[in-house]
């Protein structure tokens, strides 16, 4: 096993979960690298953790269209090629699809589950060989407690979660042994601002700092599937054992 | 109540068909960041720092920052906000919105004082700088502005140094409420921050007894001293308490236990956090009251009628035998206070809770609504619900000049309330 990660590469990372754990590791100077698409954002995300990291660790950043999967190996060639010293992965990056559309034509469907499986997935192809042949470092992945079963409400999205989890059990199993580490987080329901304080979904749902926390806690545990909040594993593997027969007349 | 989420802030004002207001962290105590049938823009979300000089201690952060996250921040640093209210979760603009004040009003006056800069998002489009010097009168229409004249996105401060995040603090019983003047006045000089917690059940010579607080920031301390830290170790009350909890009975046995053992700690060092937000260990307290909340209290008296005033309303309140334990009584200073709206005032601010048992609490409230009004004193918007028409215009004799300066498209509860 080996140390803690120097630097990390977070992808997606203006998304609030990734936001509040770039703020965690800098304060215990880990030096990052931000990717994300909207360069404005990604300028205004920059400068705010530069100012709290206070010149104790170094934040750097990078715009990137993780959408278009043909560009990613070179992306990922331009990040070793200027931090070789990358150990650390965290994928952030996806889109809460809009189901109804998703219901009604291939391409939307088509273009959620690039967003949310694919474009991991072929980052890590690139990153799981990188990391593999330098025999360290942490990959981390941000799945969904919805890719643990499929529901009416949001099964395109779902489908896509599982379909990481599952590739990522894989990699898991390849890589152990090898001095890489893979970690599929699974948070829940996240509160943001929109939900917060106003509906009953409060109950369940966890604040994304709370959430951050626990991707850094499985960071320095190397944890393999977390779920966040630690109470959603208890609440999924109910779920999952209802027969389907009774499963598909839930109203959910 | 339509909820937008807002992060970014450069982006435009949405088309509105119905009132907008900001709504940090939610922590007024009233309706003043309600907007029934209206938008809310929820600014939790928009928390990224803009610049900080290191050698000025002037920092530019969007509006929703947490005070908490800032503290966290500054704090080992070396560097301390200026003005800091009771609770540490609430948000730059909710503080600037409520022109909040602190233990220490008399030396720092209230925080909108040290607020050098704003943008401020109009509804006709604009994202106009507004400062003492530019566009002042909208600058002091948007300090305690109640969040009506826009969306405040950038805020520049100016921070305090400090040499350590420890304070030097003091705990002292007094027997009744002239106890309290002396001590007041004796320890005004020497301690920057001072407040004292009264128990408002007793009466006759035991009126108005309680324990004062006074706490000044430490020195270094020499290497080698045990010096008290701190951690973010709060509970929280995860669900409502029966209303019923809170009665005559058991305020009156916790507020004989606090005043018994409150001070025994006498003179110390606290971790600031840990001396300047004691409720803040306990997450969602307010839950304590039950389904059926309590009314916050909260008045300001000028100095000239403080005294008789200060009594007349605890003798009320302990003849009603309805006091909360959580009554706070500390004096405000004479460094004038920038918003037109601003509650912070020279004089002594009482601030209580009390459980809400209908038309009797709301009866005894009006009561001493009429003790403040003869006082000439106010009551503090952010923690207000019932508040009438006349108390608020005649606490806030400047609303006209206020209102001429709100943004058309922004409202609230409490705004709609105030003009019928």
């Amino acid at each position: 096993m080996s140390a803690a990660p120097r630097r990390i590469a977070i992808f997606g990372a203006t998304s609030r979960i990734a936001t509040e754990a770039a703020r965690l590791w800098l304060a215990r100077g880990v030096a990052l690298v931000v990717v994300a698409r909207n360069p404005e954002r990604l300028r205004m995300l920059t400068e705010d953790l530069g100012i709290r990291a206070g010149g104790l660790a170094e934040v750097d950043a990078m715009t990137a269209d993780l959408a278009d999967l043909d560009t990613l190996p070179g992306l990922w060639n331009s990040l070793t090629e200027r931090f070789p010293d990358l150990d650390g992965v965290l994928l952030a990056h996806g889109s809460l699809p809009d189901q109804a559309r998703c219901e009604a034509t291939p391409e939307t469907m088509l273009q959620e589950i690039r967003m949310n499986a694919l474009s991991a997935m072929s980052l890590l192809t690139v990153i799981a060989n990188d990391f593999e042949a330098r025999h360290r470092g942490i990959i981390a992945v941000i799945g969904s407690v919805a890719g643990d079963r499929g529901r009416s409400r949001n099964y395109v999205y779902g489908a896509a979660k599982g379909m990481l989890a599952i590739f990522l059990q894989g990699l898991r199993n390849r890589l152990h042994g090898s001095g890489v580490t893979v970690i599929t987080l699974k948070p829940g329901y996240v509160i943001t601002p929109m939900t917060q304080g106003f509906d009953r979904e409060g109950l369940l749902g966890a604040r994304p700092e709370r959430v951050a926390r626990g991707v850094v806690r499985a960071f320095d545990r190397r944890r393999d599937v977390v779920y966040l909040p630690w109470f959603w594993r208890p609440i999924l593997w109910a779920i999952r054992l209802i027969p389907e027969p009774v499963f598909k007349r839930l109203p959910l | 109540m339509r909820l937008i989420e807002w992060r970014d802030r450069t982006a435009p004002l949405p088309d509105a068909v119905a009132p907008l207001l900001a709504r940090g962290n939610g922590r007024s105590r009233g309706d003043v960041c309600r907007n029934d049938g209206g938008v809310l823009l929820l600014t939790r979300g928009m928390d990224c720092m803009i610049a900080f000089d290191r050698a000025t201690g002037i920092l530019d952060c969007e509006a929703g920052m947490l005070l908490g996250d800032l503290l966290h921040w500054c704090l080992p640093q070396g560097w301390m906000l200026p003005v800091v209210p009771g609770t540490r979760f609430v948000t730059v603009g909710g503080a600037i919105a409520n022109d909040v004040h602190g233990r220490n009003h008399r030396v720092a006056g209230s925080f909108g004082r040290h607020v050098l800069e704003m943008d401020l998002l109009r509804s006709t489009g604009e994202h106009l700088r507004i400062g003492p010097t530019e566009r002042a009168d909208l600058f002091a229409a948007t300090i305690g502005g109640l969040g009506l004249t826009g969306l405040i996105t950038r805020v520049r401060l100016r921070m305090i140094p400090i040499s350590s995040n420890l304070m030097l603090t003091e705990s002292i019983r007094f027997g009744h409420l002239d106890a309290f003047w002396e001590i007041n006045d004796r320890l005004g000089p020497e301690w920057a921050y001072t407040m004292a917690r009264i128990d408002c059940i007793t009466r006759g010579r035991s009126l108005g007894r309680g324990v004062f607080f006074a706490g000044r920031h430490a020195p270094p301390q020499p290497a080698g001293t045990r010096v008290p830290g701190w951690r973010d170790r709060s509970r929280s009350l995860p669900f409502d308490l029966p209303s019923s909890l809170i009665n005559r009975y058991t305020v009156r046995a916790f507020n004989a236990v606090y005043y018994r053992t409150a001070a025994f700690a006498g003179r110390r060092l606290q971790h600031v956090q840990g001396h300047l937000f004691p409720l803040d260990r306990v997450h969602d307290w307010n839950r304590i009251h039950g389904r059926r909340g309590c009314y916050p209290y909260h008045c300001v008296l000028p100095h000239a009628h403080a005294r008789d005033g200060i009594r007349t309303l605890l003798k009320r309140i302990a003849a009603s035998g309805q006091g909360s334990f959580l009554a706070a009584l500390k004096t405000f200073g004479d460094l004038p206070a920038p918003g037109l709206l601003s509650f912070p005032r020279s004089g002594v601010t009482l601030a209580l809770d009390f459980a809400n048992r209908g038309s009797r609490t709301l009866r005894l409230l009006a009561d001493l609504d009429d003790i403040v009004s003869a006082a000439g004193g106010a009551l503090y918007p952010g923690k207000d619900a019932r508040m009438s028409v006349t108390m608020f215009r005649r606490g806030f004799p400047q609303w006209e000049r206020f209102a001429t300066l709100v943004d058309p498209a922004f409202s609230s509860t409490f705004w709609r309330r105030m003009n019928p």
